[in-house]
């Protein structure tokens, strides 16, 4: 570890005080809201409030068809009261004219509410040179760096404009990697998402930067639906981030997002989350429930890697996947997922092989506190072509006090014999002796379970850019604060 | 320094400590023995806070402070360190970071500055030096895969970074090699002050050899059945412990 890393983990231990949720607040800012309740007309008034081309019109219609005749899943470890989809705000964007050049013309008021969240735009930019798309409820307010990225062919924006500017691509990739029909929520997605990301690295280009998406649910009442489309060209490399927040409301909001990930040949794409929905207070009122699909493809010798670091939402069902197609491609999978108090979580991932000599790492860590359910639901699926594929599977469960629980689904196919899949899973809990030790050597209770947490996720928060894993310590800082006691 | 008085303590309604009176002063050193199951690690225990033994009587006074009423973390600030018996491992954390948090913690409580990286490393590498301690170190993860020994060495790192004013090292030189023993023992004595006392809990005399004790107290079934000077120690290696412990458990049966 840097010394300058080290140094910010101690800052880090002094600042965090109090464990209510931080990033609770509305933010006054007029918004264009269209009546609740989701139907033909809806899905046609987005499109056309977005001003879109025929075809994506009629993507989202085959969509919203699809939608009707399924059905939402039940999953056997999590309980919750469905949501009443007609009870949903389907769009909602701030009323000024949102899309901006620079920062510095962003409404005040807006920017105020920048400043109040975790990761400060402002700082984060000059920091570490991030270029930065702010969703807000359901439109993109802010994209920075535009310029600089364009010098070498690289599209970031809004996908809103990328379905105006660049719509062969859209075209083409859109729903590729995650069609319309995969499941209840990503046909919900397609018919009704207003905005997210859309990034493509042309062939053989290094993003010189950190590409970053912040969202944020702010309107009450209001779904949000955003989609990312990224596209990392033949021998291309690129990193990206999400962070996303909601105020504190005493209705459960739905998030159902879709990200699609195409990494061509020899393509790399690191795909980082620091996820921190509003989870709901202490006895489970509230509370985001976070329903997402993230799949990404790999074409020969590509490589994708997903990070995340969940401590938020109130209930979390979400798998990071990677299809693993062309030969000699990698997928990687590093996650922390946190549960305390009355937060559920279904998370893991899928490693689907199809490609020869392909190989992936599932790296999965649960804490869970409180009284909260923590699951890890993985599949590793090699397929009879996949010769000499390999995976390694690590997955560790820890338990802060004992009303809390955590289960482990490991499913694995190997339908061939030259490949390896190798599984190991722990489970321990924060023992007293840890803490006692660090109590003797002057670090306090808290600070010692921050300690020991830090290590004990080590592996996933290495993977993280550094400012990125600071603010995700601190999250889960945040999120474990007295939950022993 | 630390007096105390009539201790007794246990866990679970089960007496472990019956009755301990010590008290020792700044500049000494002293020495426990006692056969295993007689209390040592738990008097260490109860001294440095640990939460899960209950004290049922007795009093324990620092520097004129109570003890008795700080939080373990409170006890470190006011420097009192614990070499324990069986260093636990903390998965993830290096060494150094280890250190540093612990440091920074306890001059944050002493209304001091966080010492800067700079003068913290140097610190650190002099401290190495002292003990002979292998480059690379410091980004090991807090005991663990450390061996016997090497645990051991860690702790007294610890104590040479943290320079604390009441050292108590249980059993601190059993794991050791005899070349780390001499250099640990070197390292204890170096840190020595007029101002510092160390209570040292052992088995073997040879430790004692190194680390001359002003007292040497024999603790049996949870009291202090015999104190004297460092002859005591070699009687006791010559004689074992039956001698005393028999009159002991006649006088309290
Ligand atoms: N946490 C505990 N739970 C139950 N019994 C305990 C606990 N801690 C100590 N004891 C008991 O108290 C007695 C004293 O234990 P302690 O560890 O203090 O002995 P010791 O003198 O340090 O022995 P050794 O020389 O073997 O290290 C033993 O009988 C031990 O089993
Ligand atoms: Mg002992």
């Amino acid at each position: 570890m840097s010394e300058q890393k080290r140094q910010s983990e101690d800052e880090l231990l002094e600042k965090v005080t109090s464990s209510e949720y931080k990033y609770g607040f509305t933010t006054d800012v007029e918004s264009d809201t269209i009546p609740k309740g989701l139907s033909e007309d809806v899905v046609r008034i987005i499109s056309a409030k977005k001003n879109e081309p025929e075809w994506m019109l009629e993507y989202r219609l085959k969509a919203y068809n699809a939608w009707l005749e399924m059905e939402e899943p039940n999953w056997a470890n999590i309980n919750y009261t469905k949501p009443n989809y007609q009870e949903i705000i389907y769009y909602s964007a701030p009323k000024q004219k949102p899309v901006l050049d620079s920062l510095d013309d962003l409404d005040p008021e807006m920017k105020e509410m920048f400043d109040k969240l975790g990761i400060s735009i402002d700082e984060q930019n000059k920091l570490a040179n991030v270029a930065v798309d702010i969703v807000m409820d359901s439109v993109s307010v802010a994209t920075s760096f535009k310029e600089t990225l364009a010098e070498k062919g690289i599209i970031f924006c809004p996908i809103s404009d990328a379905i105006q500017d660049h719509p062969e691509l859209v075209k083409k990739y859109l729903g590729s990697v995650v069609p319309a029909r995969d499941n209840f929520f990503s046909a919900l997605n397609a018919a009704v998402f207003s905005d997210g990301s859309f990034c493509y690295i042309p062939k053989g280009v290094k993003c010189p930067m950190e590409l970053s998406t912040y969202f944020r649910i702010n309107e009450a009442g209001t779904g949000q639906f955003e989609r990312t489309l990224l596209i990392a060209d033949e021998g291309s490399q690129v990193s990206y981030l999400e962070g996303c927040t909601a105020p504190m409301r005493d209705e459960n909001q739905l998030h159902a997002a879709v990200v699609e990930l195409i990494a061509m040949d020899d393509a790399n794409i690191k795909y980082s989350t620091v996820q921190n929905w509003y989870p709901g207070n202490a006895e489970g009122v509230g509370g985001v429930f976070n329903f997402v699909t993230k799949r990404g493809i790999c074409h020969k010798s590509a490589k994708i890697s997903w990070t995340q670091v969940e401590t938020g939402s109130a209930v979390t069902w979400k798998y990071p996947s990677c299809i693993l197609k062309g030969d000699n491609s990698i997928g990687e999978f590093f996650s922390v997922a946190v549960t305390n108090n009355r937060q559920q979580a279904d998370t893991g991932t899928k490693m689907i092989h199809l490609g020869k000599n392909t190989k992936s790492t599932i790296i999965a860590k649960g804490i869970s506190a409180g009284k909260s359910e923590g699951n890890y639901r993985g599949l590793v699926r090699i397929s009879k072509g996949a010769t000499n594929s390999r995976n390694f599977s690590q997955c560790d469960s820890l338990l802060m006090g004992d009303k809390c629980g955590s289960h482990t689904f490991p499913y694995i196919e190997v339908k061939n014999n030259s490949s390896k899949v190798e599984h190991e899973a722990t489970t321990s809990k924060i023992g007293e002796d840890q803490i006692f030790y660090c109590n003797q050597r002057g670090i306090g209770t808290e600070a010692a379970i921050a300690l020991i947490v830090n290590g004990y996720c080590k592996d996933v928060l290495n993977q993280l850019p550094m400012e990125f894993a600071v603010e995700a310590q601190k999250l889960l800082e945040i999120s474990l604060e007295g939950s022993v006691g | 320094m630390l007096q105390i008085k009539e201790l007794k303590a246990g866990i679970e309604g089960n007496q472990i400590l019956k009755g301990i009176n010590l008290e020792v002063n700044a500049g000494e050193i002293h020495a426990i023995m006692g056969p295993n199951g007689s209390g040592k690690s738990t008097l260490s225990a109860v001294i440095a806070g640990k939460e899960e033994y209950e004290v049922e009587g007795g009093t324990i006074s620092f520097d004129g402070k109570n003890l008795l009423e700080l939080d373990p973390e409170e006890r470190a600030h006011n420097g009192i360190f614990l070499s324990f018996q069986y260093p636990v491992e903390i998965p993830g954390i290096s060494v150094s970071n280890f250190i540093k948090t612990s440091i920074t913690e306890k001059r944050k409580a002493q209304g001091l500055q966080t010492l800067p990286t700079k003068d913290l490393l140097k610190m650190m590498r002099e401290k190495m030096e002292l003990l002979s301690i292998k480059k690379g170190y410091l980004s090991r993860n807090m005991n663990e895969g450390f061996s016997g020994g090497e645990k051991k060495r860690n702790e007294i790192f610890q104590m040479a970074m943290l320079e604390p004013k009441l050292a108590i090292l249980d059993e601190t030189d059993s794991g050791l090699d005899i070349d780390a023993l001499r250099i640990v023992a070197n390292g204890v004595n170096k840190l020595r002050t007029g101002d510092n006392a160390t209570i040292v809990i052992t088995h073997y005399q040879r430790l004692l050899d190194y680390i001359v004790p002003d007292f040497v107290h024999v603790l049996h079934n949870g009291r202090i059945i015999k104190s004297g000077g460092k002859e005591l120690a070699l009687e006791l290696e010559e004689k074992g412990y039956d001698w005393i412990t028999k009159e002991a458990d006649k006088k309290w049966a």
